[in-house]
């Protein structure tokens, strides 16, 4: 296994003559590209964590089954691209949930470290599965976004970033309207806040937790489908969530908003340091920024402190 | 020599102000009580003394030393001790092994020697064992010596909660509660034992209380607070009397 | 039912409950002795087991009984192995003042990691210790002067005071002394004010604090002590892997510690060796199986007939044969043992144990566990 998912990202050539703005952008939008996918799985990890104050190490994972999925629909039945996307993220949806009311559920009440190794034996667990159905190589999946460019003011802009950043964008749309404006979404918060209430209030707070569940691993599948056509799949892409710790916990573990402006500092980040830095020490650069954020501001950006009552 | 004085307390939660204008003293020797409803900021005051919180206005003196920004650890080293309201003992050891750790302000013993177990730290750990049996048989805990704490009912863990903090040998003690989740006959038992600890070992007493039976027992002062705000501050007889006290806490 | 008959607090302060205790280790150790004579083929099987027995050690003292949980204890192995390596080979110090060298090293980046840790509590000290051991990770890439970087560090067999080490059997050996100091060294500071302290921080940090524990002294002291004991375990793991490089220590390798005390038994020695030999056994078990397991299912299935049978033959064949089972056993393994079994092996011996003793009178309530659900319980 080689140091935390070495550089994997492939910049398509542009076919025309490059300049350096061009060069530039590229880079600027494979940097937001990337730290958008780690906002995402960031934002499934924050997402679980302030329902059921869980870390769920395996959401990387969740991310690579996702991707593998869509992967099988489109490349082993023929199904469209979208419909493979669609199907991918409900069948992971379905299976997180199914995770949490199976197994996740008899964990909880134990100790915290616990059931971090619990999801870390899950994350072994899906890699072993991933390896055996679909196999150990690297694969590519076809998408409507592949190796298109389009200029816009003299500069090329590649799809596949584009299309990551403008599903971010809906994605995020969709939940915030989900969880302010739709009487599920509340009682999911309600829920996730204090769970004693929510029972007095009628809302079916088992329910909620494996909707929750559900939802933060279909966020993973549509990272992992978004992210496959710029990084290819492999068994190995779930390691990108150990860097989506460093955004969630940049952002403030307890903060969706965080999370994604986390994942977009982290991004940016790195790509600085691919610039400036030697070779290697991108990919080390996330986790010094998070040793960095855990000892000097432990809540992150928009975090908050929590304290035992005694 | 002032032993304790709390001055000005005052500390906020956020927009909160849970405390506010808390001022008294505590003689050597003295049974001191504070008394209030729910969220009077009885613990909260407790909090601040043991330097878990920082407060926002005032100042804690103790033997006529500033103690108010003085770090966690140093309290019992200082000679304060407590117990909590929620029991806060070492589940996954013995009652023994706790009351060791109430010691623990004592240690003599550097870190190399332990290593080694050099017959100096076979000697300072049967000094310490002596000490705790000590307490073991002021509180008549002889028959829990070697039991987990997990397999103890409620009102044995109250008492080795106790025993805890006064193997610490301190000169202020600490009681949160000491009589909650406790029936009439335990209830008794801490009654005599809190006159015991002041009368045979010493040791000044500073507790919260909402038992107004024990209260009236064993105080010698008794302060109420309602809302943070300290309203009545006297004997125990004359607290009880108090109009204020009896709209905001006793009723009747 | 043993009644333990105390005559003298001394008593309590040894490192064994009683005579009779002391005599079953007495044996387990004459047994280890003698072991070279009866499994000589082994051996080298046995020498790991204990190398990963004192890295269990440390991560136990860390992890089990003060209650910080790491994630990245592979790389201070990693540095105990490259900096002993570089000390005896590249410097040509002696072989025990490079091991010394080493542990300290060790010692010090555990207190480096500890430092920041102090602020930090619960998940986020695993995920800042993960993030360290995979800065480390890519610091041992880039060090080439000292590391080899990617193309790795061969290493010698150990010369101490002159003497050769090179054989199994005295390789065996060394492991065996270096293990039992370790033993006897954690055992003192478990038993002493030290060790008090550290359980008391692993249960309850205000508590600690309010009997005068320093918090941060005390956790500095759990990393340093622990880095120093891996650090160790790291200079007796290079000389058995005999080629160091980077991707050993991955994280990985750390899941697999914390596994290993994990499914040992959280919180006591005894549980630290269970998990060495557990996790040290589990590749071997595993490849065993992969050679026997399809024939077996094969004459199993027999009695459905020869098609039924050739079909599960060639079935568990093609499944067993896979690469990428192991990790996932590995993971298997390690979420049965968090949703059945929490105490790990040891706990289920002692459960045994209480079992027998207490017959007929055993209640299934003995073992019951605390669930703390709310939040401000959770919050330490």
């Amino acid at each position: 296994m080689t140091s935390g998912g070495a550089s994997r990202y492939n910049l398509p050539t542009p076919q025309r003559e490059r300049n350096t703005l061009d060069i530039i952008l590229q880079l600027v939008l494979n940097g937001l590209a990337v730290g958008c996918i780690y906002g995402l799985v960031a934002l499934g990890f924050v997402l679980i964590y302030k329902a059921t104050e869980l870390v769920n190490f395996a959401q990387g994972d969740l991310m690579m089954l996702g991707a593998f999925t869509c992967y099988m629909f489109v490349v082993w039945y023929g199904f469209g691209y979208w419909v493979a996307f669609a199907v991918a993220v409900v069948t992971v949806g379905l299976f997180g949930a199914a995770l949490d009311s199976l197994v996740l559920r008899r964990v909880l009440g134990q100790p915290q470290f616990a059931v971090v190794m619990l999801t870390i034996g899950l994350g072994a667990i899906f890699r072993s599965f991933a390896s055996m159905t679909w196999g150990s190589e690297i694969y590519t999946l076809p998408t409507p976004f592949s190796a298109h460019t389009t200029r816009i003011g003299g500069v090329s802009v590649s799809h596949e970033y584009v299309s990551i950043i403008v599903g971010t964008i809906l994605l995020c749309a969709i939940l915030y309207a989900f969880f302010t404006y739709t009487k599920v979404g509340v009682a999911m918060q309600a829920a996730s806040q204090n769970q004693l209430a929510a029972y007095y209030m009628g809302i079916p707070v088992k329910l909620m937790f494996s909707l929750i569940w559900a939802i933060s691993a279909g966020v993973a599948a549509i990272a992992g489908v978004l992210l496959a056509p710029v990084s290819l799949i492999d068994i190995n892409l779930g390691f990108i969530g150990l860097k989506a710790f460093a955004a969630a916990v940049l952002g403030g573990f307890g903060s969706i908003p965080g999370a994604l402006v986390g994942g977009l500092t982290i991004g940016l980040i790195e790509l600085c340091s691919g610039a400036y830095l030697p070779h290697g020490f991108k990919d080390v650069a996330a986790y010094v920024v998070l040793l960095a954020v855990l000892a000097i501001r432990p809540q992150g950006m928009f975090g908050t402190a929590g304290r035992k009552k005694v | 020599m002032t032993f304790f004085k709390a001055e000005g307390l005052a500390i906020n939660f956020g927009g909160i102000r849970a405390l506010d204008g808390v001022t008294f003293e505590v003689e050597p020797g003295q049974i001191f009580t504070i008394i209030g409803p729910n969220g009077a900021g009885k613990t909260t005051i407790f909090n601040l003394v043991s330097r878990i919180y920082d407060p926002t206005e005032g100042r804690l003196i103790f033997r006529d030393e500033d103690i108010t920004a003085v770090a966690p650890h140093e309290i019992a080293r200082r000679g304060i001790a407590r117990t909590f309201q929620n029991i806060e003992l070492f589940e996954h050891a013995t009652v023994l092994q706790n009351l060791l750790l109430g010691r623990h302000a004592h240690r003599r013993s550097r870190f190399v020697e332990e290593l080694l177990f050099l017959p100096r730290v076979r000697a300072l750990e049967l000094e310490h064992r002596e000490a705790v049996e000590k307490v073991i048989d002021f509180l008549d805990l002889q028959p829990y010596r070697d039991s987990l704490i997990a397999n103890l009912p409620y009102g044995a863990r109250k008492v080795v909660e106790m025993a805890r903090a006064l193997c610490t040998q301190p000169r202020l003690l600490l009681l949160d509660e000491p009589s909650s989740g406790l029936n009439v006959e335990e209830t008794d038992d801490m009654a005599f034992w809190i006159q015991d600890i002041r009368t045979l070992l010493g040791i000044t007493v500073l507790m919260v209380e909402h038992d107004m039976r024990l209260v009236s027992a064993v105080s010698d002062r008794v302060l109420a607070l309602n809302y943070g705000r300290p309203i009545a501050l006297g004997g125990a007889r004359e607290v009880q009397e108090h109009p204020e006290v009896v709209k905001a806490y006793l009723g009747g | 039912m043993r009644f333990v008959f105390k005559t003298s607090y001394a008593q309590d302060l040894g490192l064994f409950r009683d005579g009779v205790q002391r005599n079953w280790y007495l044996a387990l150790f004459v047994g280890l002795l003698v072991l070279p004579v009866l499994v000589p083929t082994y051996l080298v099987d046995v020498s790991l087991v204990l190398i990963y027995g004192l890295a269990g050690l440390s991560l136990m003292v860390l992890a089990g009984y003060t209650g910080l949980v790491s994630l990245g204890h592979a790389a201070f192995l990693g540095i105990g192995a490259y900096a002993h390596v570089y000390f005896a080979q590249n410097l040509g110090l002696p072989w025990v003042v490079a091991v010394a060298l080493a542990a300290v090293l060790t010692a010090a980046a555990g207190v480096l990691v500890g430092l920041p840790a102090l602020r930090m509590t619960g998940v986020y000290l695993t995920i800042a210790t993960l993030a360290f051991a995979l800065i480390i990770q890519e610091v041992f890439v880039q060090w080439e002067p000292v590391t080899g970087g990617l193309r790795g560090k061969p290493v010698d067999k150990p010369v101490i005071f002159g003497l050769p080490f090179s054989s199994d059997v005295t390789f065996y050996f060394l492991c065996v002394v270096v293990l039992m100091g370790g033993l006897w060294l954690t055992g003192n500071v478990l038993r002493s004010p030290t060790g008090r302290a550290w359980v008391a921080i692993r249960d309850s940090e205000i508590a600690a604090q309010s009997m005068g524990v320093n918090l941060a002294v005390y956790k500095t002291m759990a990393f340093a002590y622990s880095a120093g004991l891996m650090g160790i375990a790291g200079a007796l793991f290079a000389h058995k892997v005999g080629f160091l490089a980077p991707d050993i220590f991955s994280v990985l390798l750390s899941i697999q510690l914390l596994l290993m005390v994990v499914v040992g038994g959280l919180g006591s020695l005894h549980g630290a060796l269970f998990g060495a030999v557990f996790v040290a056994l589990l590749p071997v078990a595993i490849s065993q199986a992969r050679d026997s397991l399809p024939a077996w299912v094969g004459s199993a299935t027999g009695i459905f007939g020869k098609s039924a049978s050739t079909a599960a033959y060639l079935g568990v064949d093609r499944f067993v044969k896979q690469p990428g089972l192991e990790p996932g056993i590995f993971g298997l393994i390690l979420v049965l043992f968090i949703l059945f079994e929490p105490l790990g092996i040891y706990g289920r011996w002692l459960k045994l144990r209480i079992f027998f003793s207490t017959f007929p009178l055993y209640k299934r309530a003995t073992f019951k566990r605390q669930k703390t659900y709310m939040r401000s319980e959770r919050l330490r």
